[in-house]
């Protein structure tokens, strides 16, 4: 297990994601769970901007039929109008794509969004659909199998990368 | 292990009816949204099959297996040959070749969906056998406790009514009691089962029972068609003894008891007019719940693959 990013690394990446969301009126970030809600309050908290909204996507997952198990569910909460919002989606990492493929169908049940932006900590690769961040704090090479971990507990701030060959 | 079919409540450990209520929760948020469906089980289907006549919860299934993205096929039971003396056996043969992947059956043997249950890959969702269990309803009634009491332990629920055939009060009174809630039950001597149902105190009078202090009051559906066989003199003198007179309503209002029932409701039998209206009953907000947790019971049960 190698540790990329440390407390403070994180602490100035968040900031810098943070200068990049631009200006807008009407701008709302929506954090995708677990860990995107932490990452979208942290940049809302530099911002001064209002809650973010938090957004479970168990429900809209493409891999309901493969799986044994129904992934528990957890609360989604939108404490504004999605109907002509400028959001910016907010993610810890960045993979497949797969899981902001079903976050965008997700808020488009909310409403009808003005414009949706993507923002994430660390971009890991491997896409499997063609979605791209906006804004990206970190860019990592990884291999397909490697296990890309963020915590975000405050004060012991991490981003580790497991290698599996 | 996940598990396959949602037969009754009383092999449900308590970790899995909790998860179950947990989980209905973030359904209902949904019903908020202009959009109110979500794709969990899009490509999926869900086979309605009732024996015996229902409404409300036919109705509440097909809504939630909606809400769910499933396609809903009623199956046409009363024109079917299935009451054409098709036996169980080539019944569930029929079943199982039409690959349904949820079925959810209401019968009035005690024990059919268990049978159906064995015998197909298809997750099966008990809606009522006999006398038997109802385990959504069970499920909806507790959830409905838990939104009004999120520490439930130690509140008391009087059930009153026709408790002898009922298969809500046996189910809804088992769950409750798994979640340590207290059960105190009212009903005609006639209507009340000959042994005990566990350690549940039983009432013959309403003072006795709202002595007892309940928090919340569930008055069963008095089923008329039952009346032919005289289990009390008259509807009369069953509003007078057993029923939500007005009177009683004001004792409820005063201690602040709120009332529950499973509807459909005899209105001038066991509830009045003003017994409707009143601003603690729960029972549209069952209604609601029981589309809720039946989505969760969909959700988290696993067809055989």
């Amino acid at each position: 297990m190698e540790q990329l990013l440390g407390p403070s690394d994180i602490t100035q990446l968040l900031e810098q994601l943070a200068s990049q969301l631009i200006e807008k009126e009407n701008v709302h970030l929506i954090g995708i769970r677990s860990r995107g809600d932490v990452v979208a309050a942290r940049l809302a908290d530099i911002l001064n901007l209002s809650a973010p909204g938090i957004l479970d996507i168990s429900l809209y997952r493409d891999d309901f039929s493969h799986r044994r198990e129904s992934p528990k569910l957890q609360s989604t909460d939108i404490p504004f109008e999605v109907d002509g919002a400028h959001i910016i989606l907010v993610d810890d990492v960045l993979f497949t794509g797969r899981t902001i493929r079903a976050a965008l169908d997700a808020i488009h049940d909310y409403g009808r969004p003005a414009s949706v932006q993507l923002a994430v900590l660390v971009d890991r690769g491997h896409r499997e659909l063609p979605i791209q961040a906006n804004f990206v704090g970190h860019k990592v090479e990884t291999s397909r199998a490697d296990h890309v971990r963020v915590d975000l507990t405050a004060g012991s701030e991490s981003v580790t990368l497991t290698k599996h060959s | 292990m996940p598990r396959k079919d949602l037969l009754d409540i009383a092999s449900l450990p308590r970790e899995e009816i909790e998860l179950l209520l947990d989980q209905a929760k973030p359904f209902k948020d949904l019903f908020k949204r202009s959009v109110k469906k979500v794709p969990a089980l899009k490509g999926k289907s869900v086979l309605m099959l009732f024996y015996e006549p229902s409404t409300r919860t036919l109705s509440s299934f097909e809504v939630a297996a909606k809400r769910l993205s499933a396609d809903v096929t009623n199956f046409d039971v009363p024109n079917s040959s299935l009451v054409k003396g098709e036996s169980v056996q080539d019944t569930i043969a029929t079943l199982q070749a039409m690959r349904a992947d949820y079925i959810v059956v209401r019968h009035k043997m005690s024990g059919f969906p268990g049978v159906i249950a064995k015998n197909t890959t298809a997750a099966v969702l008990n809606a009522g056998d006999g006398a038997h269990a109802h385990p959504t309803q069970a499920l909806l009634d507790a959830f409905t406790v838990k939104e009004v009491f999120p520490e439930q332990t130690g509140k008391k629920v009087l059930i009153a009514g026709d408790i002898l055939h009922s298969r809500v009060a046996r189910t809804t009174c088992e769950i409750l009691r798994k979640l340590d809630v207290e059960v105190g039950l009212l009903a005609p001597r006639t209507l009340l089962p000959r042994f005990p149902m566990g350690e549940n105190k039983c009432f013959e009078t309403f003072d006795e029972a709202l002595a007892w202090q309940p928090d919340i009051v569930y008055l069963l559906r008095v089923q008329m068609e039952r009346q032919s066989a005289q289990f009390f003199p008259s509807v009369r003198e069953y509003h007078r003894l057993y029923g939500l007179t007005d009177q009683r309503l004001e004792h409820l209002r005063k201690e602040g008891i709120y009332l529950m029932h499973p509807g459909p409701v005899n209105r001038g039998v066991e509830i009045t007019d003003s017994g409707m209206d009143y601003e603690r009953s729960l029972i549209n907000q069952q209604v609601e719940n029981g589309i809720a947790t039946r989505m969760s019971a969909l959700y988290h049960l696993s067809p055989e693959s």
